[in-house]
């Protein structure tokens, strides 16, 4: 059986002939329906470790890419239920466990005056979970990556449009990697190394 | 062509046909920059003279990157000095007392709690227009909701300032938060007070939370720019020999931007992440409002006792806060070089048709309120309105009171005609006078109800002193000095988003040509 998160079954990169590993192959468009129609053509091939990278999100670029909805939405589930629940943990323990105290002579575990507090305390946890679950899934912060050495690559914060099949896709061989990009209208494909 | 729009120049420039050039109302009087059409079908472009993606990219970071405009630093200064004023002035009534301001046994909230309603209700447009307008797929609002964040972020700023500053020993602050301490004791977290301190700060970190995760790629356009600058050894001299202000950009940019590389991965999770904020954000500002009301509307005070308070709080905080991102953007607009292709007059139409809806219902709330007081039948409500409030004859405040009619419920009526509601000056100037208008509604709200209880002996007049009106004009200070440090220094419109309007990002390839982009 495969278990490719064991040590020692890594598959073998690829190495520049100065001895550098290959971290991938990146292509550049300058118009978004190319780097669309590219894309569906690298998803038909078969790779895995590849992304599109782009000044602003490309309408319905998921399944041109073929990858499955962000679980974001459930995690950010679980923080507004926690905050719910420490929301109200906190006012029943404060005002009716720990030290109760009477309030205009309403009972002391009675639950309407916490609802402000505990749709505010919700909707702060699930804020904080939506952007650091953001963050956290997508693998940053990370101030360095391989592929910000490359000066084509700082134009994609601006106007073009990058595709990078990744050396660590099983399918990775560099000349049919150029191929298919080539086809499918790249104007600059270079090698990244790590 | 013609099918788009009868007017040959104006159909060829809307479709993308022919470069640039603004329609000078000599072409079309009543098409303005162009953007004012009306011909079913057709959508106005959001970003005028049919900017390319690296245009957008140019012009706005070139507000960040380029030397400031020479009007800036005099009007940063200005604005500091107000600011350092009034933060001495908050020293002074720190180490005196809360005595400096004019407030009375009878009047113990005054203009305190009026700049803080004030300053609580303009921060709440940002976040509609990032968040309710996103929900609703209101593409304009990428032309707005930058700066309109921005100013969330420092209203509420001013905001908090002032319901920490008037509990007199601001060293016992911390009692209002639920922490273990020697006395034993928590917070009732019965009292709308407190209700307010979480609604408050937890509206102050969503916003800031939602302005900061706009602006990561943002952000990394700025720092990649920086970087490039670098690499190519271009961009100017270093600052006085040690460092090169790309240096500074590229990791202070860069530090922010946490390393966002644009992958469609990550904008995938990023617009789901946007979505979630929004629509929590949706509720929240809808919440915070309400509950800044409930302080009044939780008494028993004949003038603030009224269950219509959270929705008519929320209109008018809305209300304010498009008056009070009309009042900046328009100015900025003229002062920096192509913002009015970003920032275009079918915008500034939007936002007046805005405040004249908002205007109306804030008018709706203030005749209920005042029919509930007679048909209610609870003579101490009807005295306050008739003879606290509106009586000439006899309310001492008549003037607030119909100052606060005048200005919003009066004013925003020219929006009825196109003409005026499309001229940048009118709109200005009636933005003013909501701005103005929706100050006095809190005075009224809270000092008329105050200032007579139900004996004559318990009846005094506020008198503002110069601690008073330093303290709110200070705030006014800290307010413009964050917002030109904003204009100066951060991404001021959503680049991303921009550019994810504009026409060229349809990945079928329909928006490219208007004649295809109007089925």
């Amino acid at each position: 059986m495969n278990l490719p998160i064991l040590p020692g079954q890594k598959r073998k990169l690829y190495t520049t002939p100065d001895g550098r590993t290959v971290h991938g192959v990146i292509a550049e468009f300058s118009d978004v329906p190319t780097v669309y129609h590219a894309a569906e053509s690298v998803r038909d091939a078969g790779f895995k470790k590849w992304d599109v990278f782009s000044p602003f999100p490309i309408h319905g670029i998921e399944h041109a890419m073929g990858f499955k909805r962000t679980i974001l939405p459930f995690i950010v589930a679980g923080a507004a239920f926690t905050g719910v629940l420490s929301a109200v943990l906190l006012q029943w323990f404060t005002g009716a466990f720990d030290y109760p105290l009477v309030v205009q002579g309403k009972p002391y575990g009675a639950w309407q005056p916490w609802l402000p507090v505990t749709f505010e305390l919700g909707v702060l946890f699930s804020a904080f979970a939506s952007l650091l679950g953001m963050l956290a899934l997508n693998g940053l912060p990370r101030w360095h990556h391989p592929l910000m050495t490359k000066d084509r690559f700082l134009a994609v914060t601006d106007d073009k449009f990058i595709i990078c099949i990744e050396a660590r896709d099983e399918q990775f061989e560099p000349r049919r990697v150029r191929e298919i990009l080539e086809r499918a209208g790249a104007s600059h494909i270079e090698l990244v190394e790590e | 062509m013609t099918s788009i729009h009868p007017d040959k120049a104006t159909a060829e420039r809307l479709a993308g046909l022919s470069a640039g050039g603004v329609v000078t109302s000599a072409q079309r009087e009543d098409l303005g920059d162009g953007t004012l059409i009306e011909t079913p079908g057709v959508r106005p472009p959001l970003v005028l003279n049919n900017r390319s993606f690296g245009e957008v990219t140019d012009i706005v970071c070139g507000y960040a990157e380029n030397p400031a405009p020479k009007w800036w630093l005099p009007a940063f200064a200005f604005a500091a000095l107000v600011a350092g004023t009034g933060g001495l002035l908050i020293l002074y009534l720190i180490i005196t007392g809360v005595g400096t301001w004019g407030l009375t046994n009878q009047v113990d909230w005054a203009w305190d709690i009026t700049n803080f309603v004030f300053w609580i209700g303009i921060g709440h447009a940002g976040t509609l227009i990032s968040a309710i307008l996103c929900l609703l797929k209101q593409k304009w609002r990428t032309a707005v909701n930058r700066s309109a964040e921005a100013m969330t972020i420092f209203a509420v700023i001013c905001a908090g300032t002032f319901p920490a500053i008037h509990v007199g020993r601001i060293w016992f602050i911390w009692f209002v938060f639920p922490i273990p301490n020697y006395n034993y004791i928590w917070p009732n977290f019965r009292s709308p007070l407190l209700w307010d301190v979480f609604a408050v700060s937890t509206y102050a970190t969503v916003s800031l939370l939602f302005w900061f995760m706009g602006m990561i790629p943002d952000f990394a356009t700025l720092r990649d720019r920086a970087d490039k600058r670098l690499r190519l050894g271009v961009g100017g001299q270093k600052l006085l020999g040690i460092i090169h202000p790309d240096t500074i950009r590229a990791y202070a940019y860069g530090f922010f931007a946490m390393g966002w590389r644009g992958s469609s991965r990550h904008w995938h999770r990023y617009e789901v992440a946007y979505l979630i904020l929004a629509g929590i954000s949706t509720p929240l500002v809808l919440s915070v409002h309400s509950i800044v009301s409930f302080d009044f509307a939780t008494s028993v005070v004949p003038g603030w006792h009224t269950t219509i308070f959270p929705p008519y709080f929320v209109a008018g905080a809305i209300f304010g806060g498009f008056a009070m991102v009309l009042l900046l953007l328009i100015p900025a607009r003229e002062l920096f070089p192509n913002f009015k292709d970003l920032l275009t007059l079918r915008h500034l139409e939007n936002m007046a048709k805005i405040l004249l809806v908002t205007g109306m219902m804030v008018g709706f709330a203030y005749s209920m309120e005042f029919f509930i007081a007679w048909y209610g039948g609870n003579e101490y409500e009807l005295h306050v309105f008739l003879k606290n409030r509106v009586s000439p004859w006899h309310a001492p405040y008549w003037w607030a009171y119909w100052t606060m009619i005048t200005c919003n419920v009066v004013s925003p009526q020219v929006f009825w005609f196109r003409k005026l509601r499309t001229n940048p000056l009118v709109i200005w100037i009636v933005a003013l006078f909501v701005t103005v208008g929706m100050w006095f509604e809190r005075f009224v709200i809270i000092v008329t109800s105050l200032h007579r209880s139900f004996l004559p002996g318990e009846w005094h007049m506020f008198h503002p002193t110069p601690v008073d009106i330093g303290i709110f004009i200070g705030s006014c200070g800290v307010f413009l000095t964050l917002f030109l440090l904003f204009l100066r220094f951060l991404p001021t419109f959503p680049i991303a988003e921009i550019k994810a309007v504009l026409p060229q990002a349809d990945p079928h390839g329909h928006g490219a040509h208007a004649e295809k982009g109007a089925h």
